[in-house]
Order: structure tokens, then C-alpha cells, then sequence
């Protein structure tokens, strides 16, 4: 957020440079840099994106903050919005607004061991973080990735992972819910990951990022596992609709979750979490 | 048989566990090894030996008419291998096969369910430990049903 924003209710218009198909339902959007706002981004924030004559939605960064030249959003075509984003062509238009929130706590990680831990499409938020994370990888521990999706056909950002994977500095692991054959990696919730991680609890910064009752069973494993609540971190999601923290849609108990989050330290969430009218 | 004992020891499901206890133990336990594809435990067979995983990989599968061999769960190093030895009608309700070349500790059931009837201080340790595999396997078998990656309109 270095750059004032002079009307931050105003979206920028920015262009479709290109689009890659990450899965049935997900894709990734490239947009051409020179329209839209000119942003350095903290990897964990997000832009209001806004498809014109649908609707506006909160969708976070999922590119690479060493190249704000190249902006990218991964887009799940869920509903009205968000599905008509995910129809832009090449050269489409859509409106920008951002970046917003708060970001993962890269500069507390230094000098300790960073396990990203993410459910689905919760990949797309954490990974500008771990391109941050290697780019600057003698200055941090122990890094693993521990990655749970629905099936073999929903695993994004597939080559990146196998790229990762062969990395030594880098511990890779994927599980998915329900598999048929011929897949022949782990079958099993992510947490199942998480008890097999082998944690170092004094050192390790946890990073989590999915549906929010898998973020649940993940904090409850990672504390199982000895972390404390304030080495957990997870990101939020509520129905946003200002990103300014004016509104008041996002709200979740004290917070407000498009400015105090979406990236929140598990023990000021831990209560509101389990409150069912919340 | 000394060597054992420090295996089993050592293995996480047994973590802290009293000498004699992990004595006890080793004497219904022996070493085995499998090779990728073969079957550790079939399905409907009766479930006589049990395995604490030391490495490589095994698919929980169970065949569905039309859908083929589904993999409900996988298991790797440190892990239990086979929970239907404790109770009966002691039979396996899942196929497990070796993705890997697996090593493991095999356990005779019938020798330690034997040990435990004998010995209920034994039995209650045991008891303990194997409750918490399968109530951590109960929770994750539910957020699996959920499944909460899908879109849920
Ligand atoms: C901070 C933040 C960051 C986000 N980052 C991303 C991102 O990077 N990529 C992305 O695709 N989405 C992201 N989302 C979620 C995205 O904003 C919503 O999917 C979008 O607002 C849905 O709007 P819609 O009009 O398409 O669907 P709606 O009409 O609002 O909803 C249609 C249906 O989809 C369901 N639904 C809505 N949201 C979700 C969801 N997230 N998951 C599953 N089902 C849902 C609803 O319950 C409803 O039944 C983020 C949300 C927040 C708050």
C-alpha cells in the first residue's frame, strides 16, 4: 500500500494480457501492468477486481511481487462474478482496485523454519510468499509446502509444483481427498500431512491458507503438533464489498476482515472462528 | 529380538512406552518387507498381523463395481498399518498395497490382543494409543466427507 490511492472507490481499468486454464473451474489471469494500478503488492493482499455489468469481488495476488510488471489473479468460477472473470479473452477489460489488506508476516519468519500449509485454491494466495520465500531462501530455516486439493484434476499450478519438488531446499507434499487410480500420491485431508510434517514447534511459522473449516482442522493439528497460536497465521474470507474497512460487510467479531485481515494471527481469530452466527 | 524392542520403541505410535511393555511387544513382532504393488492386507481376509510402518508408502483401496479401485487413504512411515485386529470380527475392510518397497514391524494380534487379556495394565496402554489413531482418523475422515473444497450451491 506505498501508493496513495486518490479515489480508492474508483477501479482502474486494466486489460487481459493473458489466461492459462490451471484447472476445470480455475484460471489464471495475466493483466497488462501499464493500466492496471502501478502495484507493488505484500504476497498475501488482494484486489478488488471488477467484471463490468456483473459485479466487483475480492481476489488476492497470486504472481510474483518481484515482478509487479507481471499482476496475475487465480480465479475460481464459482458464482456470477467470479465466473465472469474467469471468461475474459486476451485484451477483455475489467476493473482494478487495490491492493488491500494485510500480508503474510515474511519479515517474522526470518531466521525460522516456514511451512506454508494450503487447501485448494488457498494455494493461490500463498504463493507470491513462497516466491518471496525462495528468492530469499538463506535467510529463513526449514521451508515446506504442504498442499491438499479435492482430487488429481483439481492440483494447480502443476509444473511449478514439480519445478519446487526437485528442489532440495524445499520440502513439497500433495495430498488429495479422493483419488482413483492411476494417481499414486498421498490420498488423505491435509492435516494428515501436517502430523507426518515433523514439525519443529520452537521454530516453525505456520502459513494457512483454504476453506475456513479446513483452516480450523489445520490450526488444531498444528497445535497438536506443539505450535503455539501466535506462529499460526491464517487468511480469512468474508463477503467484502469496499476493501476499506468503511463498509462493514466483512466484519468478524472486532475485526474488520478486508483491513485487519485477510492474513490474521490465529489467536484473534481462534474464539470468532467458532462462532456459528460469525 | 533386542533390536526390536528399540524399533518399536522408537516408532511414534509407541513413543515413551515402558521397557517391559516394549518388550511384551516385541515378542509377537518380526520384520517384513514388501515390494511395490504387492498386498500387504485383503480385503474380507482375517486380520492376523497388524505393521508399524518404518518406509515407504501404502494405498488403502477398496474396489467399487463401475468406479474401479478407489484409494481412500494413503500411509507412510511412522504410521499404524490395520486397525481391523481390534475387534472382531477381526477381518480387513480394505485392500492395502505397497506404492513403495514398504519395511515394517509386523505385530501377531492374536499374541498381543493375548498379552493384553492377560496383562489389562498392558491392555490399557495399548487401549490409549491406538484410541488416539482412530479418533484422529475419525476426524479426518469426516473433514474428507465434507468435502470442503467443492463449491456447495
Ligand atoms: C480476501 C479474499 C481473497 C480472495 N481471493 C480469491 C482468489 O484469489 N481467487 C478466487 O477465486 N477467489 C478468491 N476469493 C473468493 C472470491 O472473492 C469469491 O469466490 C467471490 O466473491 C464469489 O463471488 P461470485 O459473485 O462469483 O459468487 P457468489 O454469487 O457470491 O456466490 C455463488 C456461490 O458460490 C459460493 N461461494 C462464494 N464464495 C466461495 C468460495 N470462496 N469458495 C467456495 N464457494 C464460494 C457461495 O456460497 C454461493 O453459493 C477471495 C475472497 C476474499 C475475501
Amino acid at each position: 500500500m506505498d501508493t496513495p490511492l486518490l479515489d480508492p472507490l474508483r477501479p482502474h481499468i486494466a486489460r487481459v494480457r493473458s489466461t492459462r486454464r490451471e484447472a476445470p473451474d480455475v484460471w489464471t489471469l495475466e493483466l497488462d501492468a501499464d493500466q492496471a494500478p502501478p502495484c507493488g503488492f505484500a504476497p498475501g493482499q488482494f484486489n478488488m477486481l471488477t467484471a463490468f455489468g456483473v459485479g466487483e469481488v475480492p481476489i488476492s495476488f497470486s504472481g510474483d511481487p518481484a515482478e509487479p510488471g507481471r499482476v496475475r489473479h487465480t480465479v475460481r468460477a464459482v458464482g456470477a462474478v467470479s465466473s465472469a472473470l474467469t471468461r475474459l479473452d486476451c485484451g477483455a477489460v475489467l476493473g482494478v482496485r487495490g491492493p488491500f489488506g494485510t500480508g503474510w508476516p515474511l519479515p517474522e519468519a526470518v531466521g525460522r523454519d516456514v511451512v506454508l500449509i494450503a487447501g485448494g485454491l488457498g494455494i493461490a494466495p500463498l504463493r507470491p510468499a513462497l516466491y518471496q520465500l525462495l528468492a530469499e531462501r538463506a535467510r529463513y530455516g526449514r521451508l515446506s509446502l504442504l498442499y491438499g486439493t479435492r482430487g488429481p484434476r483439481d492440483i494447480l499450478f502443476r509444473r511449478e509444483l514439480e519445478a519446487w519438488r526437485a528442489r532440495a531446499d524445499l520440502t513439497v507434499e500433495v495430498t488429495v481427498d479422493h483419488a482413483t487410480h492411476p494417481w499414486h500420491g498421498h490420498v488423505g485431508v491435509v492435516t494428515t500431512l501436517i502430523e507426518r510434517a515433523r514439525l519443529d514447534s520452537d521454530r516453525t511459522l505456520a502459513l494457512v491458507c483454504g476453506p475456513e473449516v479446513m483452516m480450523r482442522f489445520a490450526a488444531e493439528a498444528l497445535g497438536a503438533a506443539g505450535l503455539a497460536a501466535e506462529a499460526i497465521f491464517l487468511s480469512l474470507e468474508r463477503n467484502m464489498h469496499c476493501g476499506l474497512g468503511t463498509c462493514g460487510h466483512c466484519q468478524l467479531g472486532g475485526l474488520l476482515v478486508c483491513r485487519d485481515g485477510p492474513v490474521v494471527r490465529y489467536d484473534r481469530v481462534r474464539d470468532a472462528l467458532r462462532i456459528r452466527e460469525l | 529380538m533386542e533390536q526390536l524392542e528399540q524399533i518399536i520403541a522408537a516408532h511414534p505410535l509407541f513413543a515413551g512406552l515402558r521397557p517391559e511393555y516394549a518388550r511384551l511387544i516385541g515378542g509377537c513382532a518380526h520384520n517384513v518387507r514388501f515390494e511395490p504393488g504387492q498386498l500387504l492386507l485383503r480385503h474380507g481376509a482375517s486380520a492376523d498381523e497388524f505393521y508399524l510402518l518404518r518406509h515407504g508408502t501404502v494405498a488403502l483401496v477398496l474396489t467399487a463395481a463401475g468406479r474401479g479401485a478407489l484409494t481412500v487413504q494413503t500411509l507412510g512411515p511412522g504410521e499404524l498399518l490395520g486397525v481391523s485386529w481390534l475387534v472382531a470380527p477381526y477381518r480387513w475392510m480394505y485392500d492395502a498395497q505397497a506404492l513403495e518397497t514398504v519395511g515394517a514391524i509386523a505385530i501377531d494380534a492374536a499374541c498381543l490382543r493375548a498379552k493384553s487379556a492377560a496383562d489389562h495394565d498392558l491392555g490399557f496402554e495399548l487401549a490409549q494409543r491406538f484410541m488416539g489413531v482412530l479418533v484422529r482418523r475419525l476426524h479426518a475422515a469426516r473433514l474428507q466427507l465434507l468435502d470442503v473444497y467443492g463449491t456447495h450451491r
